[in-house]
């Protein structure tokens, strides 16, 4: 296959950045997208260039590290797949592609195409766990958890945190990140205890950073584990009822 | 916990290189009691402006069928304005009933609209550099992406609405209390019909995605029951452009006046 590549180069956070364009001869088309970008890099090398530079690691769609902006669509043109998924079947021969990296506010440029997604902890480390007894491990099934819950906090818990919802947005809201990352814990008895102080912390954490919903649905077209729209609504119905459930206690005296 | 994390902020790096790039944070804001500091979260917004989409989804859907009596004639359609201003009977003052009822409207209205304004400004925020290559949406459609403006184009004709059938500026043979000559008057002019058509569509591209949206603001869900919101959208949609769009067409046409 013959590609044509048009690639965001930004040499630092701060510097302005413009499209280059490439030629890509002889790929081949069992290549994943990240394995033809290191063809590519190689061949810059040897021709004594800057290579591009990429964020990756597993390579197998399970950390989140991978993330491009493909020909406008986060992870290009295939559901539910991370980049790193992503093979150049999928394109045709002679094609151009446009790679650009996330962009927000939140996600600022750190080079090429590499961004800081810092912002996506800040919201974990604001109630994205649970705090659980030490020591020996307890019994199997000490804590009865319906089938159903289980289910559905497993789905959430599919999310990477490869930022893709963010990047999808055109309100760039992480909205789809913080709510997987919420209801996941929500949804089991373990996640009970913090269940308020979390919701309410991490949405509020989340709106430092990101915009505001207006449910488009983009950003689970763009999710690679297909992360559902309902955890949205269950968070925001959750947060009505942090909100209450605080003020309660805020009351009396300060819980969670 | 969380105060402590957010406010070590920007200097936390995960791996080299990470500490560059000046993440973008808001500003952290003093708590306020529950009703301000609600409102001035972005989900809260949100809530608020799916409740007030309500009580105005409420407002169009009434105004219509009361509206529909145009077909029954003139005494039934001003009999009907009249007995607006009755509400309550003999029980409360004469036009104190409708007047509450005006004043609820104004407020969801302005809550509605500042909400929309606060939180694209929000929106613009979160990303100042727009995608140079463009992007390739999949799940966005028309109604959607145009919220903001069929929003504007509605107030806009709000506002001409207004002053053509309720004061009577805008209409030059305005009889006040005979709302079949008004609505006769108004729409036998073309372009005050073509207004009231576009305005009356654009509306209803701002309900089908509004009357989808408030389920996910408002957080009522069920796997079950998702597709049926988007039918409820649709129909709600098509159910107040059809009726609304019927009237000057209707005048237009001959068949009322």
């Amino acid at each position: 296959m013959h590609i044509t590549l048009k690639v965001w180069r930004q040499t630092g956070p701060d510097a302005t950045g413009r499209f280059e364009t490439y030629e890509a001869p002889d790929i081949s088309p069992e290549m994943s997208f990240l394995e033809m970008l290191d063809l590519v890099n190689e061949r810059l090398i040897e021709a004594g260039r800057e290579p591009i530079e990429f964020d990756s690691d597993c390579r197998e769609g399970i950390c989140g590290t991978c993330g491009l902006m493909i020909n406008g669509q986060a992870h290009g043109p295939q559901r539910a797949t991370a980049t790193c998924q992503l093979h150049m079947r999928e394109f045709s021969d002679g094609e151009h592609i446009t790679v650009e990296p996330w962009r927000a506010a939140a996600f600022p440029i750190v080079k090429d195409l590499v961004v800081n997604r810092a912002a996506l902890d800040r919201i974990v480390e604001a109630g994205g766990f649970i705090t659980a007894r030490v020591g020996s491990a307890p019994d199997a099934n000490l804590i009865p958890v319906p089938k159903e819950s289980a289910d559905a906090a497993m789905d959430a818990a599919a999310c990477i945190g490869c930022g893709a919802c963010v990047a999808a947005c055109p309100n760039s809201a992480a909205q789809l990140f913080t709510a997987a990352k919420v209801q996941h814990l929500n949804l089991l008895p373990q996640g009970q205890a913090q269940r308020w102080s979390r919701t309410q912390e991490m949405v509020e954490t989340m709106e430092l950073f990101f915009g505001s919903c207006t449910n488009y649905g983009e950003c689970h077209e763009a999710c690679p584990k297909e992360i559902s729209l309902d955890f949205i609504a269950m968070m925001n119905r959750d947060y009505v009822k942090a909100m209450l459930t605080n003020r309660q206690r805020d009351g009396q005296k300060k819980v969670g | 916990m969380a105060q402590a994390s957010a406010d070590t902020d920007q200097a936390v790096a995960t791996r080299p290189g990470a500490e560059a790039g000046v993440v973008h944070r808001r500003r952290s804001r003093r708590k306020l009691p529950w009703p301000i500091g609600f409102y001035r979260t972005a989900v809260g917004k949100k809530w608020v402006m799916a409740l007030s989409g309500i009580a105005l989804l409420g407002y169009v859907l009434v105004h219509m069928l009361g509206n529909m009596k145009v077909y029954l004639g003139p005494e039934e359609i001003n009999s009907y304005g009249e007995s607006l201003r009755e509400l309550g009977g003999h029980l409360v003052p004469r036009t104190n009933l409708l007047w509450l009822m005006r004043i609820g409207l104004i407020l969801a209205f302005a809550v509605h609209i500042h909400s929309a304004y606060s939180l694209t400004r929000m929106n613009i925020s979160s990303r100042p550099e727009r995608y140079q290559g463009g992007r390739d949406y999949i799940a966005v459609n028309f109604a959607s992406r145009t919220m903001r403006w069929t929003g504007i184009i509605v107030l806009l004709y709000l506002a001409y609405h207004l002053a053509d059938l309720t004061w009577g500026w805008a209409n030059p043979d305005f009889i006040r209390g005979d709302v079949y000559h008004n609505m006769v008057e108004s729409f036998s002019r073309w372009p005050v019909a073509i207004l009231y058509i576009v305005a009356n569509v654009a509306l209803a591209i701002h309900i089908y995605h509004g009357a989808w949206s408030m389920f996910q603001s408002l957080g009522i869900n069920n796997p079950r029951y998702n597709e049926a919101r988007r039918v409820f959208a649709g129909a709600f949609a098509f159910a107040i452009g059809a009726g609304n769009v019927l009237f000057p067409v209707m005048v237009l046409t001959g068949v009322i006046g």
